[in-house]
């Protein structure tokens, strides 16, 4: 069963074409990865697909399915979006509380659990080293259940523990229906993930297979 | 209403502890109101007839100070993008935000106020409607700076541009609700001026977090 697919879809950002002729689609329980050099757009596709930034052309399309009370898009991108000032356990309750108000606490504890930082969950988010920022940023993917997880390279500043605890959650997701698209550089281990290379789509060469 | 209200009391959060935002518009406004004695020299009568404007034109620029960065961190650190994520519309961002600046900012000057209103000789009969004139027009300060605000996301020196675009907005309320106090302070009816003065909230309460978000999501995209 599809839950996002995208129709030849091309990426304008400040006046200049970045990709064009991008399909692709994302079945539940899937993966897609995606590659391509720095600037290639990546990013850019990620935003297009959350719905963050607008196509130039084409359409991106997420099926919405009534028996999944789950939102559409998880996102965890450049930012972290960790409040400095609130401790790592009150910045996951806040996401917590606003996905769903019921047991917002227990499922943050949950969450910074899964990603072995629950030591730090009365630290205040300015002294979080980058890496425990990311995992931080990881922990809401968990505190608010999404269809589909959009992830921006989610394993930079990660250690290798971390890595793995990241793709544990990743293959978790996956069992439970949900899909994955995730830009990265590094290797990471995903069941079942296709490729999508940006580099057959950067704009005046011939796309693939046409 | 259960979102707005969590947003609302997650920034209320933030800046209690970080403390300096609000602190400083507070501060600013009593310094700046402290200042024009000595400007202007201690004469009752002379202050008097012009405290109803030192009072607001005091307030109307501390709302400005602490107004640049009311988006700007949740733009910054991805906060924004996560908002819109979860479901939360722009125009309840904005709606969350500028409540929680004029709690911080506009019902503290309400609160010190009358204390700077004696300090500068305001007349007696006129205080009242001081307050009053704040009440109602401290909000749409907050509201018009909050479309300023939005508008600025990711501009550099954003400031300058800030007063700019919102002081020529600011001359509205402060006219009606100067002409309120004043009147009072003559013995006349300050009604009219108090009921324009609730007229333009009524206006900017719906327009702008509207205005705001469109702004926001303009800076986004």
């Amino acid at each position: 069963m599809t839950i996002l697919s995208a129709e030849k879809i091309a990426c304008q950002r400040a006046g200049r074409l970045v990709f064009r002729d991008v399909s692709l689609r994302l079945n539940a329980g899937g993966a897609i990865v995606v590659v391509g050099r720095n600037g290639a757009g990546k990013s850019s596709l990620l935003r297009l697909l959350a719905g963050l930034l607008k196509p130039l052309m084409g359409s991106v399309r997420a099926e919405p399915s009534p028996d999944d009370k789950r939102r559409m898009f998880g996102y965890v991108g450049h930012h972290d979006a960790v409040k400095p000032t609130l401790t790592a356990l009150e910045n996951l309750v806040f996401w917590a509380g606003l996905a769903d108000r019921r047991e917002a606490r227990a499922r943050a504890e949950l969450a910074l659990e899964a990603f072995d930082i629950s030591q730090l969950a009365d630290l205040p988010g300015r002294i979080l080293s980058a890496g425990q920022k990311r995992r931080l940023s990881l922990g809401r993917l968990l505190v608010a259940p999404a269809r589909i997880w959009l992830l921006d390279e989610p394993s930079v500043a990660l250690d290798r523990e971390g890595v793995r605890r990241l793709e544990g959650e990743i293959g978790r997701h996956q069992a439970a229906g949900g899909g994955v698209v995730v830009a990265t550089h590094q290797d990471l281990t995903i069941a079942g993930a296709e490729t999508l290379d940006l580099e057959h789509h950067r704009p005046g060469r011939r796309t693939a297979g046409g | 209403m259960r979102v707005l209200w969590r947003l609302i009391r997650r920034d209320l959060t933030l800046v209690f502890r970080s403390g300096t935002d609000a602190g400083a518009a507070l501060a600013f406004f009593v310094v700046t109101v402290t200042l024009f004695p000595f400007g202007i020299g201690p004469e009752p009568e002379i202050l008097g007839r012009v405290a109803a404007g030192l009072i607001w034109v005091s307030a109307l620029l501390a709302t400005l100070l602490s107004m640049e960065r009311l988006f700007q961190a949740d733009y910054e650190d991805g906060t924004l993008d996560q908002l819109l994520l979860a479901g939360v519309s722009a125009e309840a961002i904005a709606m969350a935000k500028i409540a929680a600046h004029w709690l911080v900012t506009g019902l503290p000057l309400l609160i010190v106020a009358p204390v700077m209103a004696a300090l500068i000789q305001l007349p007696a009969g006129a205080y009242g409607v001081m307050i009053a004139s704040l009440a109602l027009g401290t909000p749409v300060l907050s509201l018009i700076g909050g479309i300023g605000a939005a508008l600025i996301l990711g501009a550099r020196r954003g400031g300058a541009l800030l007063a700019l675009l919102v002081l020529p907005l600011f001359v509205p309320p402060l006219i009606f609700a100067v002409g309120a106090i004043d009147a009072a302070a003559l013995g006349l009816s300050p009604r009219p001026s108090l009921l324009f003065l609730a007229g333009l909230l009524a206006a900017a309460l719906p327009f702008a977090p509207v205005a705001a978000a469109a702004a926001i999501r303009q800076v986004l995209d």
